[in-house]
């Protein structure tokens, strides 16, 4: 296959599917769903979702936790990575900020439930002082205002934030801006905040709007996390197409018309924000102001922050664990009366067989997207490129799932598609290709051309220098490519439901359909197994390798 | 021999070398030219890997053959650079067996004798990380030349190494080189010198040391 062909067919498996999805959203939203007898074009489908009382509250909600979570999100990010720029927690950041980010968005959602709830461990740690003998009248999960999906979503962003960030300082010289203007008298976090971010902002800009994006659209953290009268628009959207009556699909589709005009228009409002701040954050950069005097309070407060949402993803992940073996555990007590396996056991039949499916799904989709994204950089390189991420890549990171998955299920319903895994794995696809190419492109782009170069004086052709020099010497960003594909997989929630048709059950969605329940033991095995399952991929990705080139020290 | 014949290379609107040669087997052409000048771009169009933007005219030829049309792994050139660029997830050993060519007879026996003649007989496992720069130097140069190359071209290999070891290395890799028509790339007066050769800038004019 020529160069030009494998970078179209890469540009197809991720485009394809979005605009194909959203065409079978836009047309059954006017009324177009022949496969269930509607042919005629019409506006009834977008009046019935005006007539919907839930509507102005429902767009409310999901513009204020989309926008609030990402706000906070960044903040966090911003202050903590400020806080320990080459200090020395530094790499202890680098270090934790992986396992964190390898938590799925539900098994966090579930973990911080089960700190956050009236019987929860914070309520149980609150007990002896606040004198709760029975779990207090506290709405503090699916509350009306949405503020634990706010938190769980600022939980969960930070530690992709953080890795996006950290990963950019190297290459807008963040040391040295620091330290000059550290030498020139700022404290460490106004001199931050004066000489890098502004140099900073532009290397993370999408994927800021990725995380806008995915707060605006997110499913199965807000079913967990959630209100439900009405819920965030994405969730009605859900509700609607997966609801027994099936002319809802129509009123789905309008909503998700609506919704996907929403997120565009709040991305497009956040970069205007950013251009209007600029002008007066330069003149506060420019100012003068040192802000010694704040310095250590403000990085106090950092740490602190940063310390607590960690926190609060290694409590809740703790919570789930104890829950999965705890026999009797009544409020107040802090820990189990005691101890056992019979939820694991009662459920190892099921989960056996949820997790081989998440696992040949994953491994399939992260086999098939590591084949693609090599490919296609390679094709790049023969065309003297470098390998690239173009629009191609975030498109699908950045128009939300909930916009045209719903389309993609539609049109393989009027297809005459059987749902099922193949067709599950291929709608992973489009979400584990671009983050295995964003993880990848960084490490290719900087292998040592010269290698290469050597390998071709000696002799070796294209294929061997490939094979031969470049893979074996990128393996540990193989490596991490593929845990990070294999995590994204295992993570689908949307895309799972709706295009195995609720009939491919994986550990995710099992995961979200028994947070509904109220088994904390059954939720407890569900969410720790679809916790682990990407730890082991991280875990593998960081000691294979080692062990394969333990006696070589330079790759 | 290893001609250039009527070379004209240039990047952009900037023309950087244009280079009329014929280096006979044995002799070291020394090119000199202050840093930034072209120098490895001119080797770099001799191997055929000249990145986008820059335009060749010209042949260059190796014992009679046009290699104008050839990829660089067919053109049979060696090429050191200043850094040894042993692939460091193979052992000493493999890099050597890495410039074999696919089924050259008794792999193991040439590779035990071109450690032996860097020196280094008892290092064939060994990672090349824990080698000194000199080993490593010798480890390449001695890869480069089991490849069979009918050319040899140098990139400022010695640069990064101290005065001794860098006498030591320039010896060792003139002498291993001797039937071989050689470009050595480089600023530094001594090596052109210790070459031996006739010494140029990027015009084909003779450069007095």
């Amino acid at each position: 296959m020529g160069a030009r062909a494998v970078s179209a067919l890469v540009a197809a498996v991720l485009l394809l599917p979005v605009g194909a999805g959203l065409l079978g959203v836009i047309l059954p939203a006017m009324g177009y769903l022949p496969a269930l007898g509607h042919e005629g074009l019409t506006l009834a489908p977008l009046q019935a979702v005006f007539d919907w009382p839930g509507l102005w509250p429902s767009l409310w909600l999901s513009v204020k936790v989309g926008v609030l979570s990402t706000l906070l999100a960044l903040m966090a990010t911003f202050a903590i990575t400020a806080a320990v720029q080459d200090s020395a927690l530094h790499h202890r950041v680098l270090r934790l900020t992986a396992p964190l980010l390898a938590i799925p968005h539900a098994a966090a959602a579930l973990g911080l439930a089960f700190l956050l709830t009236p019987s929860g461990w914070v309520a149980r740690a609150l007990a002896p002082l606040a004198g709760f003998d029975r779990p207090p009248d506290w709405l503090s999960v699916n509350d009306p205002g949405g503020w634990a999906l706010i938190a769980g979503l600022v939980a969960k962003e930070v530690p992709f934030l953080l890795l996006m960030t950290l990963a950019a300082l190297p290459q807008i010289g963040a040391t040295q801006r620091l330290t000059t203007a550290r030498a020139l008298g700022y404290g460490r976090m106004t001199g931050w905040f004066k000489a890098v971010l502004p140099a900073l902002h532009a290397r993370i800009r999408l994927p800021v709007l990725a995380v806008l994006a995915y707060g605006l659209s997110v499913v199965d953290m807000a079913l967990i996390l959630g209100p439900s009268l009405p819920p965030t628009m994405a969730v009605q959207i859900t509700l609607w197409m997966n609801a027994p009556d099936l002319s809802l699909r129509l009123e789905a589709s309008a909503l998700a018309v609506l919704h996907l005009g929403v997120v565009a228009g709040v991305l497009a409002l956040w970069v205007g924000a950013e251009g209007a701040l600029a002008r007066p954050l330069r003149a506060w950069a420019a100012g003068g102001g040192r802000g010694r005097g704040a310095d250590g309070a403000l990085r106090g407060i950092a740490l602190g922050a940063g310390a607590a949402l960690a926190g609060a993803l290694v409590l809740g992940a703790l919570a789930l664990a104890l829950w999965s073996v705890a026999r009797a555990w009544r409020f107040p007590a802090l820990l189990p009366q005691g101890y056992g396996t019979a939820t694991w056991a009662a459920q190892a039949p099921r989960l056996f067989d949820a997790a081989l499916t998440t696992l040949a799904i994953a491994l399939g989709v992260t086999a098939l997207a590591l084949a693609l994204a090599l490919a296609a950089f390679q094709a790049a390189e023969r065309r003297g490129l470098p390998a690239r991420l173009g629009a191609a890549v975030w498109l699908p990171l950045l128009v939300p799932q909930v916009a045209f998955v719903p389309g993609l299920a539609t049109l393989s319903l009027i297809a005459g598609l059987e749902p099922g895994m193949g067709i599950v794995a291929l709608g992973h696809l489009v979400f584990v290709l671009p983050y295995v190419m964003l993880v990848l492109a960084g490490p290719w782009n900087g292998w040592d051309r010269r290698a290469g170069l050597s390998g071709a004086a000696l002799g070796a052709g294209p294929m061997r220098i490939f094979w031969a020099l470049r893979l074996p010497m990128l393996s540990r960003a193989l490596a991490a490519a593929a845990a990070v594909g294999f995590a994204t997989s295992v993570a689908q929630y949307l895309p799972t439901l709706m295009l195995g048709a609720g009939r491919v059950v994986t550990l995710t969605t099992e995961a979200v359909a028994l947070a509904s329940g109220m088994n904390r033991r059954v939720i407890g095995v569900w969410a720790l197994a679809q916790m682990v399952a990407p730890w082991v991929a991280f875990a593998l990705a960081l000691t294979v390798p080692g062990l394969i080139w333990r006696n070589r020290r330079g790759v | 021999m290893l001609e250039l014949d009527d070379l004209n290379l240039s990047l952009g609107q900037t023309a950087l070398a244009r280079l009329n040669l014929a280096i006979p087997k044995g002799q070291v052409l020394t090119l000199m030219a202050p840093s930034g000048a072209g120098k490895s771009s001119v080797l770099a169009a001799i191997l055929g890997v000249l990145g986008p933007g820059f335009h060749l005219s010209g042949r260059v030829r190796l014992n009679g053959r046009d290699l104008s049309a050839l990829p660089p792994e067919g053109r049979r050139i060696g090429l050191l650079f200043q850094d040894d660029l042993l692939f460091p997830h193979l052992s000493v050993g493999q890099n050597l067996g890495f410039g074999l060519p696919k089924g050259a007879s008794d792999r193991q026996g040439r590779i035990a004798r071109a450690l032996e003649q860097a020196g280094l007989s008892d290092m064939a496992g060994r990672d090349p990380a824990t080698l000194s720069g000199g080993e490593r130097a010798r480890v390449a140069l001695m890869r480069a030349l089991l490849a069979a190359p009918e050319a040899l071209l140098l990139d400022e290999p010695f640069s990064r190494l101290d005065a001794g070891l860098r006498r030591q290395i320039r010896a060792f890799t003139f002498e291993r080189a001797r039937d071989l028509p050689v470009i050595l790339v480089t600023h530094d007066a001594d090596d052109a010198r210790a070459a031996g050769g006739p010494v140029m800038n990027l015009w084909g004019e003779n450069v007095a040391l």
